[in-house]
């Protein structure tokens, strides 16, 4: 049977897919990709469904050995990649390639140069046991696939659609860096605050702390938000994207581990593809918000 | 019951927000017998329900005026089940409960085990319910510093709620007993043992 042998782990290395829907309303959340966009279009690259499970690296440092032959490809967070043959020759794939495999090869990803997460997909999937129906990890919840360890065997499933149709992508334009502008909908608490602060969310300039994990992405900025409304808020549903402002005024941006309810004010939803984008922020980046109303469909 | 508050939560989602508990278990008692299309998933909240959508199916003005037109159920006839839960009250914070409320350590469990109480809402970890129940609220404060340390099946107050700590957690709630029967097993079907709109009936048991 073919697996991908885990051989070394940075930060932190993940099984996610694309989730677990169904469990809010008993207090567990969805997990599933941080940034859907990188992980799908990885899964597509190596020909597999939509939705299938991958490795979501972070901040580089994985090496995984191939037993068998694999086809697989890196997106995300963009990293040097060294592929070691089994024989001792050495080569430098590119991220978003399709990279083929022999049996004792030896990938490895370097340092990321932007973005914090990348996403390593294997043609069939990679075939650890589901819970509740999923193969994510939760790292809120401590359910779901164990994080990585060297010496981790990742079976490879049979769930691929045919054959790779491309060798490589372009890179997406945000890996060039900048300053990220995260687009997000009004509501459903704006009228909690103040108008300057609200005026502030949309406008001012953010940086990320260091309080990063796949729970959500702590911010801080120069003006604390200022709520206009002091009482308690019972708790209620928060959806994947929330900006939620604790008592101190800095806000809390929700990713895929978020919990299901919270007892702040959520001032603003990103959009789905700015939730992606904040899967990549790294800490000490600077961020903007471009709030709009909430639009009807079309 | 009074018609729902609509408030936008991102592209795939909107808020529902209500008068009161009863009307939200109401709600959620309607939207278990008549599903809207195109919702995936609905949170319950104190006052609220979120509902998530699929944005190629429908939109949250479809959402929001199909749930407002909704016949109102009343929970009742979505009850379920009485779920007994045995507890051994001799929780590290049951004399102080008793002195707080003014009914002593024996009147906070008669208090507690002769109400039935009804699961609101989930959230804090999975399978942490939140309790409410039909008699005037006990309505306990939360402890002034959070414990590190609260074990599995920790029996707790706060505010108008009852809970069961479903695993190892911190928690600020008062603790006045514990119990063996499990909250949250994924193996389970449900998962949960009190999803939203379960009753439950505390048992005192001794050690």
């Amino acid at each position: 049977m073919t697996a991908l042998v885990v051989e070394g782990v940075g930060w932190q290395a993940l099984v996610e897919d694309t989730g677990r829907l169904g469990f809010a309303d008993m207090g567990l959340g969805s997990a599933g990709f941080a940034d859907r966009g990188s992980a799908e279009l990885a899964n597509r690259l190596v020909a597999n469904p939509p939705g299938t499970a991958v490795i979501e690296v972070l901040f580089g440092g994985l090496a995984v050995r191939a037993e068998g032959a694999a086809t697989v490809a890196v997106t995300g967070a963009l990293c040097p990649l060294l592929l070691r043959r089994a024989g001792g020759a050495i080569r430098r794939p590119a991220m978003y390639e399709v990279v083929a495999l022999s049996d004792g090869d030896r990938l490895e990803l370097g340092s990321p140069t932007a973005g914090l997460r990348s996403y390593l997909a294997v043609r069939g999937g990679v075939a650890v046991e589901a819970v509740l129906g999923s193969r994510s990890r939760d790292t809120l919840a401590e359910l779901g696939p164990e994080p990585l360890v060297p010496g981790s065997v990742l079976p490879v499933g049979a769930n691929a659609r045919g054959w790779p149709v491309v060798d490589a992508v372009p890179w997406p334009a945000w890996t060039a860096g900048g300053d990220t502008v995260l687009d997000a909908v009004l509501g459903p608490r704006d009228d909690w605050f103040e108008p300057a602060s609200l005026a502030w969310l949309g406008s001012g300039a953010f940086e990320v702390s260091s309080e990063a994990d796949r729970v959500g992405v702590r911010l801080v900025s120069e003006r604390p938000l200022v709520r206009r409304l002091t009482h308690e808020l019972p708790s209620e549903g928060a959806e994947l994207g929330s900006i939620q402002v604790p008592p101190d005024g800095h806000p809390i941006l929700f990713l895929a581990d978020h919990p299901v309810t919270g007892g702040y004010p959520i001032a603003a939803v990103l959009t789905m593809t700015a939730v992606d984008r904040a899967a990549q922020l790294v800490p000490g980046q600077t961020v903007r918000f471009r709030l709009g109303p909430a639009r009807a469909r079309g | 019951m009074t018609a729902p508050r609509f408030l936008p939560a991102g592209e795939h989602a909107v808020l529902a927000e209500f008068g009161s508990l009863d009307d939200v278990a109401g709600r959620r008692a309607a939207l278990v017998t008549r599903p809207i299309p195109g919702v995936t998933e609905i949170v319950s909240g104190a006052r609220t329900l979120l509902l998530r959508f699929d944005a190629q199916m429908t939109d949250a003005a479809i959402v929001a005026r199909t749930l407002a037109a909704l016949p109102a159920v009343t929970p009742r006839a979505a009850e379920s089940a009485i779920v007994e839960v045995p507890v051994v009250y001799d929780g590290a914070d049951l004399e102080a409960v008793g002195a707080l409320t003014g009914l002593g350590a024996d009147g906070v469990v008669r208090e507690h085990t002769e109400r039935v109480w009804t699961s609101a809402f989930c959230g804090f970890a999975p399978g942490f319910s939140y309790l409410s129940s039909d008699r005037p609220a006990l309505d306990i404060p939360r402890r002034a510093t959070r414990r590190l340390v609260v074990p599995a099946g920790a029996v707790a107050l706060a505010g108008e709620f009852s809970a069961i700590y479903p695993r190892r957690s911190p928690g600020g709630w008062q603790l006045i007993g514990r119990t063996e029967t499990p909250m949250w097993d994924p193996t389970r079907t449900p998962a949960a043992l009190l999803p939203p709109g379960a009753r439950v009936r505390f048992v005192a048991v001794t050690a």
